[in-house]
């Protein structure tokens, strides 16, 4: 308690020996560096090997993906889990860096450690998601697949029907079609255009 | 067994195997002279690998092709990569079914699919017809490797256009 004291007077004092262009500085490169450490931890949390660490997820929604064209296509260009699960901007990122404590949550209690436990969550998680993505008119999906750029001509048929009607006029997004793109579907019963 | 019977066993053996070979050498001097039969292989000598050819690429112009009998199931006009087709979701018939056929203007699937085996109409897609690729299947666009023969029923009856 004392000692706590000590450094809290030593905190109240102006300073003695550095002057204030010295502390103001020294304070701004610091905060530069602290700002780079916490952001590379944060990148550090948004990088495949991270989020696969989870056998909940290396398991399950990783294996499920291998297959699809988000992993390996004619190109190279995929999408880690990052690229879709974790808004890009600055505020939403942190939104969702905080909600991910809940899934700190999960793991030490094993919410779904089990392959039964998974299955029986999987239509819940599901829907989180896909009302993440309702909400913000599918960004993560158009971070890459940019819309006014889509070249109609390159499209199969059904394709370029869909995307220049429903999706030109703002009806549906891209999630309303593409569900399961990525990782299989939970039990569709229910689900609107299923 | 005593050194001489051992002799005449390794002869016996000997004469057998020298007679097999006789003869094989004779059916394959007879068939030599028989014309190339079409395969997968192509011409290549048994005793080396051919090389692979490339792999067709799945037609999706999603034109509709024609049957070649009236029963057969219609082929795919578009590719179905990764379509789940399992206990927990049938994505055919997220767009081949009765009530989403309108919004995505693909056929829907015939009446007969929402049968069961007594004959009844059921409101979703029956069992026994749930697995679209047992029946309906992709075409690549890849050559036919072996002639075709086969008749349509219209050129048989006299009656082709």
């Amino acid at each position: 308690m004392n000692t706590l004291k000590k450094y809290l007077s030593i905190l109240k004092k102006p300073s003695v020996h550095y002057s204030l262009g010295f502390l103001s500085l020294g304070g701004f490169i610091a905060g530069i560096i602290f700002w780079g450490a916490f952001n590379t931890a944060l990148e550090a949390t948004n990088t495949e090997a991270f989020c696969t660490g989870c056998h909940e997820m290396r398991d399950n929604v990783y294996q499920e993906m291998q297959t699809t064209i988000h992993f390996t296509n004619r190109s190279g260009v995929r999408a880690k889990c990052s690229d879709c699960h974790v808004p890009h901007n600055w505020t939403d990122k942190i939104a969702r860096k905080m909600q991910a404590s809940k899934e700190v949550w999960g793991k030490i209690f094993g919410t779904i450690n089990t392959r039964e436990k998974f299955e029986a969550n999987r239509r819940r998680l599901a829907e989180n998601e896909w009302r993440r993505l309702k909400a913000n008119d599918s960004l993560e999906c158009r971070n890459c697949h940019d819309f006014d750029y889509m070249d109609f001509t390159r499209q199969s048929k059904r394709a370029m029907d869909q995307h220049s009607t429903a999706l030109a006029s703002g009806e549906k997004t891209c999630i309303d079609c593409h569900k399961g793109i990525a990782h299989h579907l939970p039990d569709m019963k229910g689900v609107e255009g299923w | 067994m005593s050194k001489l019977s051992i002799f005449s066993k390794s002869i016996s053996t000997l004469l057998a195997s020298a007679s097999l070979a006789a003869s094989v050498g004779i059916s394959s001097s007879a068939l030599a002279g028989e014309e190339y039969i079409a395969g997968m292989r192509g011409e290549v000598a048994l005793s080396s690998e051919p090389e692979a050819p490339a792999m067709g690429k799945v037609m999706n112009d999603d034109v509709k092709r024609q049957r070649d009998y009236p029963m057969a199931p219609p082929t795919i006009p578009h590719k179905v990569d990764d379509y789940q087709v399992d206990k927990n979701a049938n994505k055919c018939m997220s767009c081949h079914s009765r009530v989403n056929s309108e919004d995505s203007q693909a056929p829907a699937v015939s009446v007969t699919h929402y049968m069961n085996r007594d004959g009844n109409f059921l409101a979703e897609i029956s069992p026994r017809r749930y697995f679209c690729n047992q029946c309906h299947v992709v075409q690549l666009d890849s050559k036919p490797m072996v002639e075709n023969e086969f008749q349509d029923v219209y050129n048989i009856i006299g009656d082709k256009k």
